[in-house]
């Protein structure tokens, strides 16, 4: 297929673990998709769901207990995994930049804001002295933070998270990356600030046009921005589709769940419905399907069999055998 | 910044001043005043050194003469010899105070390197060596470490003169009095490197592509580093009273070893003064270290 | 995301060999059957888990071992030899001054020929000192009067900083900002120096009742004991109050606080737990800075009175004499040594065990 060598982004059948004193924990098990340029996908799941680690894997950023053991990930047709260090180090603030969810400890607290923005500078463009300090500028004007020259000289600890989390994303978008990974960037902030920042990615992506990974597990921040969806649990895929086909025909179990779970102010009166059980213990998992224990519809082929990836329609592909007993009931007339 | 510059200089007078007269009404009240010990004098020194000391005098009215003629630099004179105390810390001070500089340069040094290699090296051999080290001097007293250290190499092997008027070999002195700091250093530099290692903002540094190397020695070291200046103030105290064994031991001049012999043979207006001294210097080292400490760790309030 | 290779309509179908379903295998699975798919973790408690963590912990159960065994023979040791640590040796009733810096397991020429007429001589494990004395009980008796030490002062450290860790944190505001001044200013008193200097006047001034424990021990350990009283506790003093600071901005405080719970057991039930670990660890440390301090007290001679015996004044009198008698500086040496390295390799293992900061 001539699309292949066009995507900027390619994971396939991803799978990577942590190997710990207590085990080896199978973070992401066959995690499969694509990235086209200007794309903005949005991963969603619970804490333990595998996102955030597959979005690691990605960049090769895994704490030193963690490794891809199986799959491939093709930047620009190139595997990934394959690379050396060196060609990581240029991939990583330059290509490919990643925002984290906790703005009030990813930035080094002994250097000013002004110098951590100036090494992201330096390591990838031309630029020096004077003129990357310019670029300094520039860059925290384009995140919205007034007065630049006083705010370079101060230190992390003098700026709220919202600001700092602002700070990030000018480091992120320093070098003008291919695809920015914001993995959960407004969970540890107020409610007010999540809205403003945002409304500053999705503003910003299209200004620069970079494709956009958003790893969240919340729902209603998926809701207005991505154009595809992946919901994941257990480390694999459950559905995958464009926002449309997700929140209004949602084909996974765990989906259904998920969108139950909201609180809707149109809906006042209705009990909330939450997910019953624990996150899954990704220590042992389970042989059937991840997400069976949990599921009210789980029906005996689920304990013991994964459900496939099914196509439902062009835009969506979920793997739940729910789809498969509908088509099973349709074609016996049962 | 300068308020607490100023506030913390202070309360470093306020400590000197504390242990001025902690020390000056302790010896007081030893039970016949700290002169009448020394039985060779006759009677007409002893009221001379009344005299001269103001003992005649009320103990509060004392103790504000005996500051006054501190600020001036007279500390007395020395009950054994009757020396001025002043030319006595002015001869063997400079010893001391090379032998102690050098041991903490070396601790300090040679710690942070040995403690960041082992968290580097996490779990491989050096690391186990460091660990195994490290922990083994933290337990050895520093008297047995020296006194070993100069019968093997001093005594037995004769690899290392003696220390007298003419050959002065700082080599031994050193490694005794540094091993301890030393040691604590290197494990408080290991647990502090992994720390900075694991923290989030190591990170963001990878993911903006730094290399492991800046990772490790731009990023992590300095935040890796606080902790140390924080324990660099009780470290110097340790090298101020281990002196005083060290030099003892290995019969180096030093101010520590006259410490040491004027508690032995109860030179009361000697160990006045040496204490106050001493401490003063441990109080100096302190705020100084203080101040570095902020220098380095913008985030410390001001107060 | 095009998945252009697949038609629109009835997709599963095409995608599935529906034959190979049966109608039973999308009946509904029951909870037993889903509860066994899932495998949680079991869950312990702090302590349990922390203990459990200890013993993995390779070196810290090798010192406690080496603690045992240690605190095994210096209880039943003196059972066993029938010498006394003071006692200069005799052989029937007559001063043996041949039995002078005798090696381990040799006897004096008196001894001897009381063994050769049938008498019966416990040996002298570690050999004897300077005053014929008998070498291996006083080394026990030394251990057992510098762990005294070291655990007495702990103790009062531990006691002090508590109470005064506590009510600073407790209280706060402008109560907590004196007493932490007053901290402040003790913190940078110089300990040695001014140990050194009380030991020195109460030498003159201290008379005990001769006979007591206190005597035995002498005036210079009263004054370690004083000053530890004096200063050390003000690290503990803090530790505590940051503890109690931290907790008292917690939620379930406040929760506990709003269901009515009075001060004194807000304190008992959820502070103290809480600091209960840093407790411990920092009282495992202490000891052997206990023991520290006391050998260096003895060594600028100002250390347990004679005839009482600590390591670290039979350390420091075996360096006359050293290039003879090596052993006498090499049995208390060793006995230090294995102490201080269990009791801080002990504390460094129940810090990784219990410390619930420590990121792994």
């Amino acid at each position: 297929m001539t699309a292949m060598s066009e995507r900027l982004l390619s994971v396939q059948d991803l799978h990577t673990s942590f190997f710990t004193d207590a085990g080896e924990v199978q973070a992401v098990n066959g995690v499969s998709f694509d990235l086209d340029p200007g794309e903005i996908l949005g991963i969603v799941g619970e804490s333990g769901s595998g996102k955030s680690v597959t979005a690691y894997s990605i960049m090769q950023i895994l704490a030193d207990t963690g490794r891809i053991t199986g799959g491939r990930v093709l930047f620009k047709g190139q595997d990934l995994s394959r690379w050396s260090e060196k060609q990581m180090l240029n991939f990583r603030g330059k290509s490919c930049s990643i925002i984290f969810q906790d703005p009030m400890t990813s930035l080094n607290p002994v250097f000013t804001i002004g110098a951590q923005l100036r090494e992201a500078v330096v390591l990838h463009t031309e630029r020096r002295g004077r003129e990357a300090d310019e670029r300094v500028k520039e860059l925290l004007e384009l995140v919205g933070i007034n007065e630049p020259e006083k705010r370079m000289k101060q230190y992390p600890f003098e700026h709220s998270g919202g600001m700092r989390q602002r700070v990030m994303i000018a480091m992120a978008l320093a070098c003008e990356p291919d695809i920015l990974i914001a993995d959960e960037p407004t969970t540890a902030l107020d409610v007010t600030i999540q809205a403003q920042i945002l409304e500053l990615i999705q503003s910003l992506q299209k200004k620069m046009g970079m494709a956009v990974i958003l790893v969240t597990h919340d729902l209603g921040v998926i809701a207005d921005m991505c154009d595809n969806i992946i919901v994941m649990y257990g480390g694999r895929i459950c559905e995958r589709g464009n926002a449309r086909e997700i929140f209004y025909n949602p084909k996974h179990e765990y989906t259904k769940g998920l969108l139950r779970s909201i609180p809707m102010v149109s809906n006042m009166k209705k009990k909330l419905v939450p997910i019953s059980g624990t996150p899954i213990n990704m220590l042992n998992l389970p042989q059937g399907c991840a997400f069976c224990p949990r599921c009210d519809a789980a029906m005996k082929i689920c304990l013991t069999q994964k459900p496939e990836e099914l196509v439902i329609n062009q835009d969506h592909r979920a793997a739940c055998w729910m789809n498969v007993k509908n088509a099973y009931e349709e074609a016996t007339g049962a | 910044m300068t308020k607490y510059i100023i506030k913390r200089i202070l309360l470093a007078v306020l400590t000197v001043f504390v242990i001025c007269a902690i020390t000056f009404f302790l010896m007081h009240a030893v039970p016949g005043g700290p002169f009448n010990r020394e039985k060779a004098l006759s009677e007409a020194t002893i009221a001379a050194l009344n005299a001269r000391y103001n003992l005649d005098k009320p103990e509060g009215q004392q103790f504000i003469l005996y500051l006054k003629n501190l600020l001036h630099g007279d500390f007395g004179v020395s009950l054994k010899n009757g020396r001025e105390i002043k030319a006595i810390i002015g001869e063997s001070f400079p010893i001391s105070a090379k032998l102690g500089i050098f041991a903490m340069i070396v601790a300090l040094f040679l710690g942070t390197v040995f403690g960041s290699t082992a968290a580097l090296m996490r779990n491989k051999l050096p690391d186990r060596i460091i660990v195994f080290l490290s922990t083994l001097f933290t337990a050895v007293p520093s008297f047995i470490l020296a006194t070993l250290l100069l019968l093997v190499f001093c005594i037995q092997l004769k690899l290392i003169p003696v220390w007298d008027a003419n050959s002065h070999s700082y080599l031994l002195p050193v490694i005794a009095l540094s091993a301890y700091p030393m040691a604590y250093i290197t494990r408080l530099s290991k647990t502090s490197m992994l720390d900075a290692l694991s923290q989030d903002y190591i990170r963001t540094a990878r993911a903006k592509g730094v290399s492991k190397f800046k990772m490790i020695f731009k990023h992590a070291l300095r935040n890796s580093l606080i902790p140390v200046i924080t324990y660099a103030g009780p470290q110097i105290a340790y090298i101020i009273t281990g002196s005083m064994v060290i030099e003892t031991i290995f019969t180096i001049g030093g101010l520590g070893s006259k410490f040491v012999s004027a508690i032995t043979n109860r030179d009361y207006t000697m160990i006045m003064a040496t204490t106050i001294f001493l401490a003063s210097l441990m109080v100096i080292a302190n705020l100084i270290c203080d101040l570095l400490y902020k220098l380095v760790d913008p985030r410390i309030k001001y107060d | 995301m095009n998945l252009n290779d697949i038609p629109e309509k009835n997709p599963l179908s095409m995608q599935l060999d529906l034959s190979k379903f049966s109608g039973e295998q999308f009946s509904l699975a029951t909870e037993e059957e889903k509860q066994q798919q899932d495998v949680m973790s079991e869950s312990t408690t702090f302590f349990k888990d922390g203990m459990r963590k200890l013993f993995k912990n390779p070196l810290a159960v090798m010192s406690i071992i080496l603690l045992a065994v240690i605190l095994a023979t210096i209880i039943f040791a003196p059972l066993v030899v029938p010498y006394r640590y003071e006692e200069i040796l005799s052989v029937e009733g007559k001063r043996d001054k041949g039995a002078k810096n005798l090696a381990p397991f040799t006897y004096s020429e008196l001894e001897q020929r009381y063994i050769e007429k049938g008498g019966e001589r416990f040996p002298h494990i570690f050999g004897t000192d300077e005053q014929c004395r008998d070498y291996f009980i006083r080394v026990v008796y030394g251990t057992r009067i510098s762990l005294f030490i070291g655990f007495f002062a702990s103790i009062i450290v531990l006691i002090i900083g508590m109470l005064y860790g506590s009510i600073s944190g407790y209280m706060g505001g402008r109560v907590d900002l004196i007493m932490m001044r007053i901290v402040d200013i003790i913190y940078s008193l110089p300990d040695m120096l001014m140990i050194i200097l009380l030991s020195v006047v109460l030498q003159e001034v201290l008379q005990f009742k001769s006979g007591t424990l206190l005597a035995k021990l002498g005036t210079n350990m009263v004054s370690l004991f004083i000053v530890f009283g004096l200063l050390y506790w003000v690290g503990m003093a803090r530790l505590i109050r940051g503890q109690i600071l931290s907790i008292k901005e917690n939620e379930y405080i406040l929760a506990a606080r709003s269901i009515g719970a009075k001060p004194g057991r807000i304190i008992r039930k959820h502070i103290l737990p809480n600091c209960l670990s840093v407790i411990i660890i920092s009282t495992a440390l202490q000891i052997p800075s206990a023991i520290f301090t006391e050998s260096f007290l003895s060594f600028v001679g100002i250390g347990v009175k004679a005839p009482m015996p600590s390591l670290g004044s039979l350390a420091n009198s075996a360096r006359e004499g050293l290039q003879s008698y090596p052993y006498k500086l090499v049995f208390p040496a060793i006995v230090i040594c294995l102490i201080v390295l269990s009791l801080n390799l002990l504390g460094d293992g129940l810090r990784d065990a219990f410390d619930p900061k420590l990121k792994r």
